[in-house]
């Protein structure tokens, strides 16, 4: 019951709605009765109309006159004019009565798809449905399902959109089927719909929309959609690799590595494994990344024997980042040696965006690897597993930016081959003047779609500069209007400050990761006082800031030791690409579940995590139960159970279920976990079993 | 500010269902039905009782989050719902009426909530000559129907599981019916009824999410057919289904998630399309949805409750669509089933992909001693 006001019933009332129910309930069964017995002459036909007109949503009654239709098609001499005309005045009788019946449309569909009625015809219905009600979905599913049966051309149908929103701008369908048309015509009619000149002129369109009453959302959505097709490109790209290109990595087994000098950043800690991530991060989710689509040349690895893996937290082979394990043990190391490794990809169309748009801008990069011997004398000192976050164990870093190799990948783009600029002049000349524009809208009325569409154009035409420039540095020139803007949308739309609060975090990392310079004021070296570890560890501390989402990864491929405490994160989605990683503290956030740590799992280098003083445990609904790779979604295999381990007892499995996915696959030495509602002796003795590498649980060393 | 006025609702649900089973133990509701509680039918109810199936899962879904389902004849519910099924194997919407994929969905659910998924079983052992497993006193009808099914000759066409696959078609698509209409609603239908009953493989699941990214919009939303505008309730499937089906990949969370969160109008309360009124029954479509992707606190909690709340009835229970409009169960369901999302105290989780309860969920996917 939709809109129909809670009066209280007066008895008169009630007799009158009795009197209709016993009427409707005898016509049903009646109806049923013929339906049962398979009666199809004219008395039980105009029945079956009587029945419908009064309750169209009836479907079953539909489904009887379409047995009907048949049955009187296939009867000598029919008339299939006049049979089918009859179909159509019961629909229109029936829309009449409720112009939102699914039966209704549908059975007007079937009959039309038998051949019958005129366009002409439909066109008129249609334009009396839709004057009546320009929203009904219903109405603009059959307008496209007419237009498609009668080969009604798709510039028609878009020149009907545009008087529909000349009428009346606030028509958020007529902008949807807009949308719809323009994408196709745009494509498939590119010589007569050059797409900066369309791009333009809907700009046009839609700002007398926005601007003339900036509250309503019919023009939002289309706005964004035009931002959309003017700043990307389907095809995708490589934006970032590790190791970078013409980086020289030392290589040293962090067991015994107490007498490493070489600057930290460029040092990967092996860990005792014999083998080093290669990365590849693409602007988008991609698939096809494999030995016959990447060539690797070294002396360590054959090309075809890498095994390349998306990370991502489905199972469908498609990933924003892939990684593949250059394995050393295969060579007998010299350690006064410099080994090159080259990457290339981009000589075959295998690898696809989702659409299936092949990747453009080859891409190759050169780097060189070296050894550092072990320490005979050290070959027991201190495990990884030891690590303190209190402040004082961490200095300033004072290495300079001469002497660390992160690259900031748009530079690294710059560097590599066969680049081309990425953005073109006019899309530089449309993001200017939609800049424009909405400054001089919001210098006569603040208005949050004002400020949330300037600081998407302003993200837009940042990123898009940060390929273009020439020169060899990257910033992004707007972020501290963009933060502004975000600041004041949070105040001004307080409902949706989430929202914002995400967008001024992703922002924010945006700033602080673009640059090598702005990079090392984040970094700090490891000390801890307490062990005489001279270790070089340099952690990237984003702690404190009041992040709402982590973002930039792109940027962070490089780092092993990351801060993240003491903000306000939910998720933690994109830290699988960080495939160095070996030591994570996520403590006091806002962490609600262990299926939103399911990027965990990929991070086999990790071996310390903090992630107590979450709220693990206190919620009743867990928001990435979806997200996570898990039975409930059939990513997760039906024996998941049998994989790892027997000595957990099956109803500690079913209760941590969540927290045994995320874990099975890692090899943790430290573990924080205090201070979430789910940690319980039952628990803790959980844990120990399902993670045999464990040293140290909170406070307790093992 | 106002509570939920629980025990009313589950007496207003008793009431308005009362037809389709009756009340073995009214533990809430000490007193004989009030006066007020037993007029006679309404218009309104007749009209209704092609989707008498969808209501039962509506009531009994409420009365279950609200930890009352043992009020109701468990026996007499099942019994009803096994006569709706049809001899194709699907269900319907009543007794005597066409099967429909909408209708099997909330058969399945029903019996999901009464831990009696095995009741489709049964018709399969029979024929399979394997009944002695499930010879508990409560089966017995069901037994004894589908021995008679299985002497009228219906032994090839009596599954469920192959019904609701021969509704896929080429495009990977699914119908409602024998009739053909598509919708991406009767995608989700298909692909939730499946994977509760363990029989996932029985469709082409790629080529089903593939027809759902097709039905994807500027918005980020989600149609009934491609072209199709965004709406909240066909968003709600089609990020079901991809759920589901482990294709959340699809979806992109923050452009959706935006749309989603602007449903939010002043009053608090969710719309399910630009420039609409709000509806409670949007309090399910919208969040959970927000839910499946992750997106949930970007709302205002607080407001949507107290949205929610207003639309009670609290002198004869029930919640209706917007404050002061007359309630029914559909709405009484969805402003429950919200306020569950919402994590309001004293309603019992509900999944937000098979909408039903967390532990009716659990129980049936994930594995056990």
């Amino acid at each position: 019951m939709h809109g129909r006001p809670r009066n209280p019933s007066k008895p008169e009332d009630e007799e009158a709605s009795a009197a209709k129910a016993s009427k409707l309930r005898a016509l049903q069964s009646q109806f049923l009765h013929n339906h049962h017995s398979k009666l199809y002459d004219k008395g039980a036909l105009e029945l079956s109309a009587k029945l419908l007109e009064i309750n169209p949503e009836f479907y079953t009654a539909w489904n009887y006159r379409k047995l009907a239709v048949e049955h009187c098609l296939s009867q000598p001499g029919s008339d299939p004019e006049s049979i089918l005309n009859e179909e159509l005045r019961a629909v229109e009788g029936a829309l009449r009565q409720n112009f939102k019946s699914y039966g209704a449309w549908y059975h007007r569909k079937w009959v039309l798809s038998k051949g019958h009625s005129s366009v002409d015809h439909e066109m008129r219905l249609l334009d009396k449905f839709q004057k009546a009600d320009p929203r009904n979905f219903h109405a603009w599913n059959y307008r496209r399902f007419v237009a498609a049966l009668k080969n009604i051309s798709e510039e028609d149908e878009l020149k009907y959109t545009t008087d529909m929103i000349e009428r009346n701008f606030s028509n958020y369908s007529a902008w949807h089927n807009r949308s719809i048309l323009l994408s196709n015509l745009l494509k498939r009619k590119a010589e007569v719909f050059p797409k900066e000149k369309i791009l333009s002129e809907e700009y046009e369109l839609v700002h007398q929309a926005i601007f003339t009453d900036p509250d309503d959302q019919s023009g939002w959505f289309y706005h964004l959609w035009l931002l959309e097709q003017t700043v990307t490109k389907d095809a995708p790209w490589l934006i970032s690799c590790w190791p970078a290109s013409g980086s020289e990595l030392i290589i040293s087994d962090s067991k015994s590595a107490s007498s490493c000098t070489a600057s930290p950043l460029s040092s990967y800690f092996s860990d005792g494994r014999v083998e080093m991530p290669v990365i590849l991060y693409f602007n988008q989710a991609i698939k096809g990344v494999n030995t016959s689509t990447v060539t690797v040349r070294s002396v360590f690895a054959e090309s075809k024997d890498l095994v390349w893996r998306p990370l991502s937290l489905s199972n469908f082979g498609s990933a924003q980042a892939w990684v593949a394990f250059l394995k050393f043990s295969e060579v007998k190391i010299d350690y006064s040696m410099s080994y090159e490794v080259e990457v290339s990809l981009g000589d075959s169309s295998g690898i696809v965006s989702l659409n299936g748009c092949p990747l453009t801008h080859a891409f190759q990069s050169k780097f060189m690897v070296r050894f550092q011997q072990p320490d005979s004398r050290n070959t027991d000192g201190q495990n990884i597993g030891s690590i303190s976050w209190e402040d004082s164990n961490f200095q300033n870093y004072e290495g300079g930016p001469e002497q660390c190799n992160i690259i900031p990948p748009c530079i690294q783009l710059k560097m590599a081959k066969d680049h081309e600029p990425i953005a073109s002049k006019w899309q530089v000349d449309i993001l200017m003047n939609e800049i424009e524009l909405f400054r001089e809208l919001l210098s006569a009325a603040d208005c949050k779609i004002g400020k949330l569409t300037l600081a998407r154009l302003l993200t837009a035409l940042d990123t898009l500069m940060l390929y273009n420039d020439t020169s060899n540095s990257c910033q992004m020139r707007h972020t501290e209007e963009i933060l502004a803007l975000y600041t004041d949308l949070m105040k001004l739309d307080p409902s949706h400050s989430q929202y914002y609060r995400e967008e001024h975090s992703l922002t924010f990392l945006r700033q602080v990761s673009c640059s090598k310079e702005n990079l090392l004021r984040y970094c700090w070296l490891y000390r801890n006082s307490a062990l005489s570890d001279s270790r070089n560890l340099v952690c990237l501390r984003l702690n404190n800031l009041s992040l709402a989402r982590v973002g930039s990864i792109e940027n962070l491929l490089w780092v092993q030791m990351l801060d993240l405490s003491h903000n306000e994160l939910r998720s933690i989605e994109g830290l699988e690409a960080m495939q160095l990683l070996s030591c994570l503290n996520l403590s006091n956030n806002k962490i609600k579940s262990f299926t939103a740590l399911d990027p965990l799992r990929h991070l086999k280098s990790l071996k310390v995590l903090n992630i107590s003083q979450n709220e693990i445990g206190k919620h009743s609904v867990d928001t990435t139960r979806y997200l996570c790779s898990s039975p409930l979604s059939h990513t997760e295999a039906s024996d998941w159970r049998r994989s790892g381990l027997c000595s957990t007892d099956d109803a500690q499995l079913s209760k941590y279920w969540e927290a045994f996915l995320v874990f099975r696959d890692l090899t943790l030495v430290q573990l924080g976990i205090t201070g979430n509602k789910v940690v319980n002796e039952d628990f803790r003795s959980f844990l120990l079993k399902i993670l045999p590498t464990l040293e140290r649980l909170d406070d307790t060393n093992l | 500010m106002v509570e939920l006025a629980a025990e009313k609702h589950v007496r207003y649900i008793i009431t308005v269902e009362k037809v389709s089973y009756s009340i073995r133990k009214l533990t809430c509701c000490p007193d004989p039905l009030p006066q007020y509680l037993q007029k006679k039918d309404a218009f309104e109810s007749v009209v209704m009782e092609h989707l008498r199936m969808n209501g039962a899962y509506w009531g009994l879904t409420t009365l279950d989050l609200l930890g009352k389902l043992h009020v109701v004849d468990q026996d007499e519910v099942i019994s009803w719902v096994m006569e709706c099924q049809h001899e194709s194997g699907g269900f319907a919407g009543n007794i005597g009426h066409d099967p429909h994929i909408l209708y099997t969905l909330s058969a399945v659910q029903v019996l999901a909530l009464f831990d009696k998924l095995n009741m489709l079983d049964i018709e399969k052992s029979v024929l399979e000559g394997q009944i002695s497993a499930f010879l508990v006193h409560d089966d017995l009808i069901l037994i004894h129907r589908a021995e008679k099914n299985y002497a009228l000759g219906l032994r090839s066409t009596l599954t469920l599981y192959s019904d609701i696959a021969s509704l896929q078609n080429e495009d990977g698509s699914f119908s409602g019916d024998m009739w053909g209409e598509v919708d991406t609603r009767f995608s989700y239908i298909a692909i939730c009824c499946l994977s509760l009953l363990h029989q996932l493989d029985k469709i082409d699941v790629e080529k089903a999410v593939n027809y759902i990214v097709r039905c994807k919009n500027l918005d980020g939303g989600f149609g009934a057919t491609p072209g199709g505008e965004s709406h909240a309730g066909q968003i709600f499937c089609c990020v079901g289904a991809l759920a589901i089906t482990g294709s959340l990949h699809h979806v992109d969370k923050d452009l959706l998630g935006w749309w989603l969160c602007e449903r939010q109008v002043k009053s608090g309360g969710l719309n399910g399309r630009p420039e609409k009124l709000p509806d409670v029954c949007y309090s399910w479509w919208v969040l959970s949805s927000l839910i499946m992707i992750d997106r949930v606190h970007w709302i205002d909690r607080e407001k949507l409750i107290k949205f929610i709340l207003d639309c009670q009835d609290l002198e004869q229970g029930g919640i209706s669509d917007r404050p002061d409009d007359a309630v029914d169960v559909f709405h009484t369901y969805f402003g429950v089933a919200g306020l569950s999302l919402l994590e309001y105290p004293g309603v019992k989780a509900i999944d937000p992909a098979y909408a039903l309860p967390v532990d009716v969920v659990n129980r049936i996917l994930l594995p056990h001693d």
